[in-house]
């Protein structure tokens, strides 16, 4: 009981501070440019860029210190932005590269320990839980970076691939059909 | 009666194929063995399941409550055990399966007591509620959750316009019903009158129902007005029908109710009759089956009956039937799965062959002969969007109103090169949707993110200060070499006794656990978790000597 209300005011805590935070940081102003890169950047903070989140790497395109082709969850169309963006050629992703399916990652309740290692590598700070309580992934927030898989002693974080169902489902391009005027 | 009725532009004439459905009674279906309930029956949050696999139900019983605002309830279509709670087909254009109660039924089909309700000495927001419980939805296609619709809020709805216009081909479910059971659905209309306050009353059918025409004006008293407009493709959209009975034009991206005007579709006022007045829960509507079947006709269809029975009950498919349209031919979608059941946005069945439906013909570049444009009841320019969502340039195809689009197909239907435009602009939609999901994700990302980094930035701060002060305390101490032993002593040897405890404890867990994928590590990595680890080992000792 008493750790649930430590739990539920540590995430008041938490919060609040996001917003007066937040509030006081956008108002300052940044490099646009760096800005309008970062802006592009799907936010996965996973790193597979080779630079320790989205806005160093942001930082490093605007400089032109690193390809625009680097990023594999923002996938071909990322490049392409980039490329429209900063007024170059798109080309393909990085050797090695794939963007992956979706996903969030999943804490299997019965192996978690406690050990909040997870929470640490989290860059969103997507998972909750208190020391030697079971820990839970806000699926709205994680953003399948994985970070948080190696970390974990007990190896009970698995990725889920997020499903299509009827509410993220999208119309397909239509098929074209079309016939040749000579 | 001697409106002055306003004409929209473009819009066309398709062949209304009426005749084929419209000319026999609403017919009763059997009760089935099976039924398959869908919780997404409209737009908004799905209902929530109430109901536990094995419970037994009675006709009339919640199944799902509406969770969230913009939802409703669902019930049971008849008694009998839930068999199942679990994704099933669904009428959906994806062929996705959603989840769904499935009922086996008990053939007694018994149903909970139903608790009509005296209306009019009820205020208009407990009626609101009852509604809401009710399950009441939209049932012209849009589903909307009716009890939010009949909230007028801070604007004042001057005019309710009652949709009997029915434009779509092959449909004729709304002119049955107007035809056999017109009083019950004005008592409905008085219902709304009811909730909303309107002064004026407005009954739209198009004039290629006379039936319906005259079983409306013989049920309406004197102060609704029954109004017959003109056959004209898409006449019963929404914003169309407003306009063609009152001038008045909905603003763009804007509704109906801004300009103080509600509409409802017939059939929606028929079954808020029957959940108000006789107490029974939107479980059945009616449903027009058509085309290439041996009996088409209408029938009162229970929600949850699957497709494929409403075939059987209109005598089954005719030889060389090569498909199924959910809706109309206009703006239904063809249907993927037929076990899928009837939701309340189930309209209409048509059963295609190939004469009635021949194959799309190949499509032609765009000539820019700007047919489309003349033909679009939105005032679009249809050729521009389909150009701009083709190259996938999502941003310009917006700027050209995309969202404006109704999508009632007009465009489509004209255009001389056989483009199936409304494909083009239903991808390009559900792409720029897409993209808004992603980018408030990515927002939201950044904004923790950028925090993260600011509260261990802040951390390492305060850990050096205090340092620091640490640092220049013992200074002081040293110095000072009496006070010092006497202000630090106690303090650091309990703090000295913790540490050393925390840190066999960190020791013993280590043990007793067995990292698998903390062993042959590459000494980056090797190096993050010693960093982690040290980490933590800080903060635990932090938290012991707080508490
Ligand atoms: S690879 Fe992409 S998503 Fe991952 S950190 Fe780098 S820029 Fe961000
Ligand atoms: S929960 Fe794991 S995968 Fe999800 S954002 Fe956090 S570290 Fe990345
Ligand atoms: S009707 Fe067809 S061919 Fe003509 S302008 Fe429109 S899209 Fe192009
Ligand atoms: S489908 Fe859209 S663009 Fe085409 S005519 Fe209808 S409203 Fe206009």
């Amino acid at each position: 009981m008493f750790s649930a209300i430590l739990v539920m005011a540590a995430i008041g805590l938490v919060l609040g501070g996001i917003l007066g935070w937040a509030s006081i940081k956008y108002r300052v102003e940044d490099d646009p440019l760096v800005e309008k890169v970062d802006a592009i950047l799907p936010q996965t903070q996973c790193g597979q860029c080779g630079f320790p989140g989205c806005k160093p790497y942001a930082e490093a395109i605007a400089k032109g210190e690193a390809d625009i082709n680097l990023c594999p969850p923002g996938g071909d169309d990322g490049v392409k932005r980039l490329a429209e963006l900063l007024g170059v050629e798109a080309k393909p992703l990085g050797e090695g590269m794939e963007p992956k399916p979706k996903s969030v990652a999943v804490i299997d309740e019965n192996t978690c320990i406690g050990c909040t290692l997870c929470i640490q590598a989290c860059p969103v700070d997507a998972i909750v839980g208190a020391a030697k309580q079971m820990h839970v992934i806000v699926a709205s927030q994680c953003t399948g970076c994985e970070l948080c898989l190696p970390p974990c002693p007990v190896d009970c974080i698995s990725m889920q691939v997020i499903k299509e169902d009827v509410v993220n489902w999208k119309w397909r391009y239509p098929i074209h059909m079309m016939k040749r005027v000579a | 009666m001697s409106r002055t009725l306003f004409t929209f532009n473009g819009g066309v004439h398709p062949d209304g194929h009426k005749t084929e459905s419209n000319g026999t009674p609403i017919r009763a279906m059997p009760l089935l063995s099976r039924y398959v309930v869908p919780m997404r029956q409209h737009i908004g949050a799905p209902a929530r399941p109430v109901v536990a696999v094995g419970d037994a139900v009675l006709r009339g019983q919640t199944l799902g409550a509406a969770e969230g605002y913009v939802s409703t309830a669902v019930h049971a279509p008849t008694s009998g055990r839930v068999i199942a709670i679990e994704p099933c087909a669904a009428p959906h254009p994806s062929g996705l399966f959603d989840l769904a109660v499935v009922i086996e039924a008990d053939g007694l089909d018994q149903s909970i007591a139903f608790e009509p309700l005296d209306w009019r000495a009820l205020d208009p927001s407990a009626l609101r509620n009852r509604i809401r419980e009710m399950g009441l939805a939209g049932l012209g296609g849009a589903v909307f959750p009716s009890y939010i619709k009949l909230n007028p809020g801070a604007q004042k709805i001057h005019t309710l316009i009652l949709n009997g216009a029915e434009c779509e081909p092959w449909i004729t479910c709304d002119d049955r019903l107007m035809r056999e059971r017109a009083p019950e659905l004005v008592r409905g209309i008085e219902i709304m009158r009811h909730a909303l306050g309107s002064a004026t009353i407005l009954i739209g059918i198009e004039d290629n129902k006379p039936e319906a025409l005259a079983a409306m004006r013989a049920a309406a008293p004197s102060d609704m007005e029954v109004v017959a407009i003109p056959t004209l493709y898409p006449g019963g959209g929404g914003k169309q029908l407003t306009y063609t009975l009152t001038g008045v034009e909905t603003p763009t991206g804007g509704r109906s109710t801004d300009v103080g005007i509600q509409v409802f579709n017939v059939g929606t006022a028929y079954s808020l009759y029957r959940a108000v007045e006789l107490g029974e829960p939107l479980i059945s509507r009616i449903v027009t089956i058509t085309g290439h079947v041996s009996n088409p006709g209408n029938f009162e269809v229970r929600v949850g009956t699957p497709l494929s029975d409403l075939v059987t009950a209109a005598g089954g498919m005719l030889p060389g039937a090569s498909g199924e349209i959910v809706g109309g031919p206009m703006m239904g979608f063809d249907l993927m799965d037929s076990a899928a059941p009837v939701t309340k946005a189930v309209n209409c069945l048509i059963i295609k062959n190939s004469k009635l439906f021949p194959g799309k013909p190949i499509e032609l570049p765009c000539i820019r002969c700007g047919a489309c444009a003349k033909a679009c009841p939105a005032d679009l320019q249809p050729f521009e969007m389909y150009w701009y969502s083709r190259a996938k340039n999502f941003g310009r195809a917006q700027s050209y109103n995309l969202f404006d689009c109704i999508e009632c197909g007009c465009c489509a239907y004209v255009c001389p090169s056989h483009i199936p435009l409304v494909d083009y602009f239903r991808f390009a939609k559900s792409e720029i949707w897409e993209r808004e999901r992603e980018k408030s994700g990515a927002d939201q990302a950044r904004i923790r993110h950028d925090f993260k980094t600011f509260r261990l930035e802040r951390e390492k701060r305060e850990k050096a200060e205090k340092f620091a002060k640490a640092a220049e305390k013992t200074k002081a101490a040293a110095s000072n070499p009496s006070e010092a032993s006497a202000a630090v002593d106690p303090d650091a040897e309990k703090k000295k006794a913790i540490l050393q405890a925390a840190l066999e404890r960190a020791q013993k867990a280590k043990e007793s656990v067995a990292p698998r994928n903390t062993e042959d590590l590459p000494p980056r990595v090797q190096r993050e978790i010693d960093e982690i680890e040290a980490r933590r080992a800080a903060v635990e000792t932090k938290t012991e000597s707080t508490e």
